[in-house]
């Protein structure tokens, strides 16, 4: 498709759907996996389905201005719910499928939805649960019929009856339908989205036709994304990243979004489907390279010499090649033939190979990571985004990719850096309101549309490219007036692969601490190598060997802070490892995997305090909640320990 | 017809339907030699029912539950299966009339897939001849297509479809417990015999099991009999309870009945002697 072409008549997704079921009606625009075999709809059959779907809310009784929340892991047929209940004028409202009923219950609440469509069994009782407090939700509908026979199907549906007795009701309904999709314009409403909130409840952000499509316009010709394009959609429906890829920009430029059979599978599915636009956070691309390098471990001695030797020339020369820098045919040759013996079947294991454009944000992502998958070829880029933006305000052109930074801002995106350092934006993807909350709306986008991103940061002299310190808010000062960015830190520890999560503190101190996991992947696979055998998550970061590397870690990352001399003042005094994972069901992560400091602290202020009076050990039972709701207490005695710090080298020369 | 309790069963607190009598055990003995390991023992199992056999170490329960699927042969007593007594029969013959069953310690082929030991559990829906096979021709391929739809089914409704190309001998305890299930489903068996689905799992692995089992008697109405030692699990599953102690049933009836059960009592927990 043509790269220029105009918003026009298609100012909403159900507008764009009926531009691809005519333009590209034979291609796939769903795939599945069901009953171990992919199952594909083509856009003129999407079209057909959301049509049968939309009829059938209307026959529910949905009106416009509904909110209507979806709950699920993701299907093509909840995408269809969310677009179906566009064209009906209702508003879709995705919620995190691994909520606990609790969450649930607010933002159903808040957002008064009459209608819930659920994935599965699991989704419908908790949705019944919360129904005891939470009185407006009128009808259910769900998409997997198993275990639902018994129960009370007054005001329930399986989702395949509700399309039924839309196909039904076209004769009567079908002229309804199209006048509302015809009244629907750019500022009407697309969708709902609650941010996870690191702090406080969530809120609901509305984000109009005009912020999504125009977004999705500008991002999908940033990277010339085209008709025959394949993602893979595994990211939860609920967070704005997924609507943008599998939703926004789908529909814009017609590509196929494709949906793996479960959770589990999606390693397997990923290399199946071999997607040619794919987005993950940090965390994903860590664990794929951290089982690589598991994997290589294992292999024979002359596998892992090949292995090492052209991964070491591959990071010297990929990224250059990939950057269209000039290499000398010698070293192209090699390549080819590295290419040959194992890039080229490493990404294929990976599920990568074929990727044109792969994104990472949400997070910092280690420079040796980042590195990694540039060096096979693999065009991973940065952005930066929030739900508040529709997902874009920076993001990296090609050739122009670095680890260290978020890039330039995207197309139509206007940024400034405030007074405090604080990042600014303004652009046709800043979202409407926060819903039912002025206040809140007022605080974060001022009269003229600029949008506070909580973030701090600054446009890198020269290359014009933007760098993200730390939280705002979290930005704070030592004890002795030298800066404290507890992220600076907290990535640094990150990057090795035996720390999944740290947690440094030292606001208004005279020194840091930090709070350690170890990741259960990384460090158990070399107990095992190592012959030491352990129980459980708690005995295994409680052993002496790993309290031991882990030392050596804080140690380096020590020695690399102080060289900056903004920061040197964030070393690492004391720190312990956690007995339990940071989990987001104990409210101390976002849903989206970011830790909630303040939770944190409160709720182990003991251990903190034990690291600055100085103790070696200290008892502490902490309560966890588990997948079903039940809650437990966990008891254990932690090792606190000292870590060496270093001088700030500039000082010492000054002093002698 | 022989005849048995002509009632038509009933419908349960949770709306699940019971129906009439499947298997009756009418004075039931089994001797191994001079060792009697069931003693004059009779009950019956309803359709759509589960069915719990409890009792001590070496009550007998296993041995009993050999005697419903036909592999053992009473001296005593006599089996009414679907209305008819059941004579002696050949191990093909008992693996085609309908019952299928998981065992205690766990017997899958450990080098082959998942799919393929569930596959297994089709075979005798399986009619094509050696060479049909082998040449890949005819009613092979035709027959393979809808067997493995039918197990595809079945993967999905246990939950396994992570592990479905992973062999065996790779997946941990509870995993191969389900893959068990998942083969005895797949023959689509009118009783499902499980002996100690729960052993050795933990309690996250013991409530999955639980789910699975009271979805498979939702879903497909699979009549269920299962020896269990957690007596929380098996007074939350059943329908009714047998409990055996030294080849004798010392109690039958609803978990509460037997729960309340003086003899019962006495069997678990024994007794002071003053």
């Amino acid at each position: 498709m043509s790269t220029t072409e105009t918003l026009g008549d298609l100012c909403s997704i159900p507008a764009l759907l009926a531009r691809n079921a005519k333009r590209y009606g034979m291609q796939a625009a769903y795939r599945e996996k069901e009953f171990g075999i992919w199952q594909a709809w083509t856009w003129a059959e999407t079209q057909a389905e959301v049509r049968a779907m939309a009829l059938g809310f209307l026959v529910l009784g949905m009106r416009e201005g509904d909110y209507v929340a979806i709950i699920g892991r993701n299907r093509p047929a909840l995408y269809w719910a969310m677009v179906a209940a566009q064209s009906v004028g209702a508003i879709p409202v995705p919620l995190y499928q691994d909520a606990v009923a609790e969450e649930m219950a607010y933002v159903l609440d808040h957002c008064g939805a009459r209608f819930v469509i659920c994935g599965d069994q699991e989704q419908v009782d908790k949705v019944l649960e919360v129904q005891e407090k939470v009185t407006c939700i009128e009808e259910i509908a769900y998409l997997d019929k198993r275990g639902m026979r018994k129960y009370d199907h007054s005001h329930m549906n399986w989702l395949q009856d509700v399309m039924r007795e839309g196909r039904a009701a076209e004769t009567r309904l079908g002229a309804d339908l199209d006048q509302r999709i015809a009244a629907l314009t750019l500022d009407h409403t697309c969708v709902m989205l609650y941010t996870s909130g690191t702090t406080g409840k969530p809120k609901g952000v509305v984000l109009s036709n005009r912020n999504i499509i125009v977004t999705s316009k500008n991002s999908s010709e940033f990277d010339n994304l085209r008709a025959g394009d394949e993602i893979l959609a595994y990211l939860p429906m609920a967070w704005v990243g997924d609507f943008i890829f599998a939703i926004g920009q789908a529909y814009w430029t017609g590509f196929c979004v494709n949906c793996p059979e479960s959770a589990q599978t999606m390693l397997t599915d990923l290399r199946e489907i071999g997607p040619t636009y794919y987005f993950a956070p940090p965390r994903v691309f860590e664990n794929m390279l951290t089982t690589v390098m598991i994997r290589m471990e294992d292999a024979s001695p002359l596998k892992r010499r090949i292995f090492n030797h052209f991964m070491s020339f591959a990071r010297e020369v990929g990224p250059k090649l990939l950057d269209g820098k000039p290499v000398g045919p010698g070293a192209k040759l090699k390549y080819a033939l590295g290419n040959l013996l194992v890039y080229g079947p490493l990404k294929d294991t990976l599920g990568l190979r074929r990727i044109r454009v792969a994104y990472t944000a949400g997070e910092a992502i280690g420079p040796e990571i980042f590195d990694f998958y540039r060096s096979l070829g693999i065009n991973l880029k940065q952005l930066y985004g929030q739900t508040e933006a529709s997902v874009f305000i920076t993001q990296q052109p090609d050739g122009e990719v670095r680890s260290d930074t978020v890039g330039v801002p995207s197309p139509g995106v206007e940024v400034r850096i405030a007074e405090s350092g604080e990042v600014f934006y303004r652009s046709p993807g800043t979202f409407e309101s926060y819903y039912k909350n002025p206040e809140s709306t007022a605080s974060t986008k001022d009269a003229e549309g600029w949008v506070a991103t909580g973030d701090a940061g600054f446009f890198e002299e020269g290359s014009g490219h933007l760098r993200i310190i730390d939280r705002a808010k979290d930005v704070g000062k030592m004890a002795d007036g030298s800066l404290f960015a507890p992220k600076y830190v907290e990535n640094k520890l990150k990057f090795f692969p035996n720390i999944l999560e740290a947690v440094v503190f030292g606001n208004d101190r005279d020194r840091c601490v930090a709070f350690i996991n170890i990741d259960l992947t990384a460090v158990g696979s070399w107990a095992e190598r190592n012959n030491i055998a352990y129980s459980s998550y708690q005995e295994l970061a409680g052993l002496k060997r790993v309290l031991d590397t882990i030392q050596e870690h804080v140690e380096q990352v020590n020695q690399s802070v102080a060289q900056d001399k903004m920061l040197s003042g964030c070393q690492i005094h004391r720190f312990l490892v956690l007995h339990k994972e940071l989990d987001a069901d104990d409210g101390e992560m976002t849903r989206t995997r970011k830790v909630r400091r303040r939770i944190v602290e409160e709720k182990f202020a003991d251990l903190i305090d034990a690291l600055y009076a100085g103790k070696d050990s200290i008892y502490t039972e902490t309560e966890v909640t588990y997948e079903d709701g039940r809650k437990g207490k966990l008891k254990a005695t932690l090792e606190l320990r000292d870590a060496r710090v270093f001088g700030q080298p500039a000082a010492r020369m000054a002093a002698e | 017809m022989l005849d048995t309790q002509s009632d038509e069963g009933y419908i349960t607190a949770d709306g699940r339907k019971i129906g009439g009598v499947a298997m009756e055990m009418r004075n039931i003995t089994l001797r191994f030699g001079g060792v009697v390991a069931i003693k004059d023992i009779s009950f019956d199992i309803r359709w759509g029912e589960i069915r719990a056999i409890i009792g001590p170490n070496g009550a007998g329960k296993s041995s009993m539950l050999n005697v419903i699927s036909g592999f053992y042969h009473p001296q005593e007593g006599e089996v009414i299966y679907k209305g008819y007594k059941r004579p002696k029969m050949k191990p093909y013959q008992v693996a085609r009339q309908g019952i299928a069953r998981t065992f205690q310690n766990i017997a899958l082929f450990e080098g082959m897939s998942v799919l393929d030991n569930i596959m297994t559990g089709r075979m005798h829906h399986m009619k094509a001849n050696m060479l049909q096979q082998a040449l890949w021709w005819g009613r092979a391929s035709r027959e393979e297509d809808e067997n493995r739809e039918q197990v595809e089914k079945i993967i999905d409704f246990l939950e396994i479809q992570h592990i479905r190309k992973t062999p065996v001998a790779r997946l941990p305890y509870g995993l191969k417990k389900r893959v068990e299930l998942a083969r005895a489903l797949a023959a689509e068996p009118s009783i499902l015999l499980l002996d100690e689905p729960m052993a050795g799992m933990n309690v996250e692995e013991k409530e999955d099991m639980c789910r699975f089992i009271l979805d498979v008697n939702d879903e497909f109405g699979t009549t269920t009999v299962l020896i269990e030692h957690d007596m929380g699990v098996v007074m939350d599953l059943s329908d009714r309870v047998v409990v055996m102690d030294y080849g004798k049933k010392i109690g039958d009836g609803t978990p509460d009945e037997v729960r309340g059960n003086e003899d019962v009592i006495r069997a678990y927990l024994g007794v002071s002697h003053d």
